[in-house]
């Protein structure tokens, strides 16, 4: 907190900015014209994630929007001295996975992007939210924010999740519950034995999700899991034994109060699928889909029956078993290491449905090469599927990656929004497990079938 | 005032991620509501509320719960406003979106949920409002008043002209002292 004054809303020091190339440009034109400088280069990083082709970069790309936002970025980073992570440095990746994986995420920072999912940092106990372009302006302008305080809301996870279960049955299922402005005004914290027990790679996972329940920024308070994964890391601080000293005051105290709170029992989750055109309109893959009638209000009854036309799905039908063209295993809800051990352990060995397409797009150059260097590539490509170059792909379709209108996906992404997988596209989220087990069928399964 | 009774009417509705492309702030509004105001042909669908001709010149939005969720983009608010839409009333907005609003001029209205049943069906015969930001007052056709609150920073923004970022670069003394003492751990370069 920099300073805060009565009838203003409290100025906030944000310690790393992560930049891409959709949201920026207008920020840097709008430094350009005042004159003003990026107060702290050494406190931004820039990427290209959306709109990148997954396909061989050494290939020309083939829109020119995307050519001439790529060439933006490059030259706003140029003339502002703002660290980028080209398309062909080899570095580059999803924002909200290379962040981590650099080590620059850390707890107790503040961290934005012009980006919703930003929450996933918060997985390392850091208060990460996504912002607007003016405001990554005045980051950029002054590294600060006009903040003011969100209510607090405590989610509590308790219990062991089941095989076959995940973290993103876990997000899926708390969105459905409380649903998608469920959080609205709130931080998330979760808290609990199967928070605790979860790696910080399904921790950001869940974290990532946090907006979809409406919470600008969802948190996990670090422990030894959390320093562990940062130790070594090539941004990690260097006096490190101090800082995990620091990081250790941070957590919540004990007993504290929120705002709200609920409780998840992680051992009676199954894994999720949606079903509808927001993340709330989640169930059981074994579930049926729910009828209009038994809906609470006129209002849900409404937005169900047009989510089910836009679908194309009939009231009551069951989950399993519906048909699909697409599998998407990817994006920065899950598309990190071991979201691709997860959907590499069904599809090893077996065949993806003739009929189906199936990409597979890590998070990041890293990602693709750590899964390169187990074999991961070759089980995906002899089952069938596509191994794919980093970026957000088929998560936000603005690359040329994208379904047909009318085409059905299981997607690993975190938004089933109307066309938001390309125009007239539908959408079932899911788990990578649950992806890679509908691979095979060429229908929504339950991967519970294929554990060994 | 056009309605859009939706509930959960998310920031890729109201501007696609195939329109984010460009660098510019301005020229979306042809483009607001895209897949839900145009056939595939780009032919406009006549049964959609901001297609018909009453709504050309509709300055006020009254739309669902809990409008704008989603994705960040503030290119939905800048597809708002270059459509001619000045202020959107509902009984709930996702925070980004309500943020990026007020950033630029579009006046996000809360209202409880019977007076929004009653604006929107209002709204829907294109009614017209009067919105009084200085008293924080709608005026209904009728002569009822029915108050309603922007959080009082950015009222005064909005009133009296000022400039979020030239607030903050006037913080710079204190900025840069909360940098002497607080040194960073990690640094990008
Ligand atoms: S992967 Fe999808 S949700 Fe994540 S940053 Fe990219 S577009 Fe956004």
């Amino acid at each position: 907190m920099v300073q805060a004054e009565p009838e203003c809303p409290e100025v906030l020091y944000i310690d790393l900015q992560l930049v891409h190339e959709v949201t920026s440009p207008q920020a840097f034109s709008g430094l350009r014209s005042r004159g003003l400088r990026v107060r702290r280069p050494d406190r931004t990083l820039a990427t290209v994630d959306h709109i990148i082709p997954t396909h061989d970069r050494s290939l020309p790309i083939q829109d020119p929007l995307a050519v001439s936002l790529m060439a933006e970025l490059r030259k706003n980073c140029e003339e502002f001295g703002v660290p980028f992570h080209d398309m062909t440095s080899g570095r580059e990746g999803i924002v909200h996975v290379i962040g981590p994986e650099l080590g620059l995420t850390q707890p107790g920072m503040t961290i934005v992007c012009g980006d919703s999912h930003t929450s996933t940092h918060g997985a390392f106990g850091a208060l990460a939210f996504g912002i607007g372009s003016s405001e990554v302006e005045h980051v950029l302008a002054t590294q600060c924010l006009l903040q003011s305080r969100p209510k607090t809301f405590e989610v509590r996870v308790d219990g062991q999740l089941r095989p076959g279960v995940s973290a993103k049955d876990i997000i899926l299922a708390l969105i459905a519950r409380i649903g998608i402005g469920g959080a609205t005004g709130h931080t998330l914290e979760y808290t609990g034995s199967a928070i605790r027990s979860l790696s910080m790679e399904e921790r950001m996972t869940v974290c990532n999700m946090s907006i979809e329940a409406g919470a600008r920024a969802g948190l996990v308070s670090p422990d030894d899991t959390t320093f562990q994964y940062l130790a070594g890391r090539r941004f990690a601080p260097r006096e490190f034994d101090k800082a995990v000293a620091e990081w250790r005051r941070l957590p919540t105290d004990e007993g504290a109060r929120f705002h709200r709170a609920i409780t998840l029992d992680a051992s009676s989750l199954e894994p999720m699928v949606t079903y509808g055109t927001n993340p709330g309109m989640g169930a059981a893959v074994t579930a049926r889909i729910p009828t209009p009638s038994e809906m609470a209000s006129a209002n849900e009854r409404e937005a169900l029956e047009k989510a089910l036309i836009y679908m194309g799905l009939k009231p009551g039908q069951p989950l399993l078993g519906q048909p699909i063209d697409v599998v998407f295993i990817g994006s920065c809800t899950n598309s990190r290491l071991s979201d691709l051990r997860a959907a590499a352990s069904v599809l090893r060995g077996r065949k993806v449905h003739p009929r189906l397409r199936v990409l597979v797009v890590p998070g990041s150059q890293r990602v693709k090469r750590d899964a390169e260097s187990e074999g991961l590539d070759r089980i995906f490509l002899e089952a069938g599927c596509e191994w794919r170059e980093p970026g957000c792909s088929m998560c936000i379709a603005m690359n040329g990656d994208q379904l047909s209108p009318g085409q059905y996906a299981v997607s690993t992404s975190n938004r089933n929004f109307e066309g938001r997988q390309g125009q007239g596209g539908r959408t079932f989220l899911a788990s990578p497990l649950t992806a890679a087990a509908s691979a095979i069928e060429g229908a929504i399964a339950d991967a519970r079938r294929y554990l060994t | 005032m056009v309605a859009l009774p939706n509930r959960d009417v998310d920031t890729d509705q109201i501007i696609p991620a195939r329109f984010l492309k460009g660098t510019v702030k301005t020229g979306l509004g042809k483009v607001l509501f895209a897949d839900w105001r145009y056939l595939p042909d780009g032919s406009p669908k006549e049964d959609f509320q901001l297609n018909r001709p009453e709504a050309a010149r509709a300055r006020v939005l009254v739309a669902g719960d809990n409008f704008g969720c989603g994705s960040s983009r503030e290119h939905a608010p800048w597809a708002l406003l270059d459509y001619g839409i000045r202020a959107i009333i509902s009984t709930s907005f996702a925070d980004i979106f309500q943020n990026n609003a007020l950033k630029n001029g579009l006046l996000p209205i809360v209202v409880d949920p019977t007076v929004h049943r009653e604006l929107l069906e209002m709204a829907s015969k294109h009614g017209e409002i009067e919105i009084d930001l200085p008293n924080q007052i709608l005026q209904l056709p009728d002569g009822r008043t029915i108050g309603f609150t922007i959080e009082g920073f950015a009222r005064r923004c909005l009133l009296d002209g000022v400039d979020q970022l030239g607030y903050l670069i006037g913080s710079a003394d204190a900025i840069s002292a909360y940098e002497a003492t607080h040194e960073p751990r990690v640094s990008t370069l």
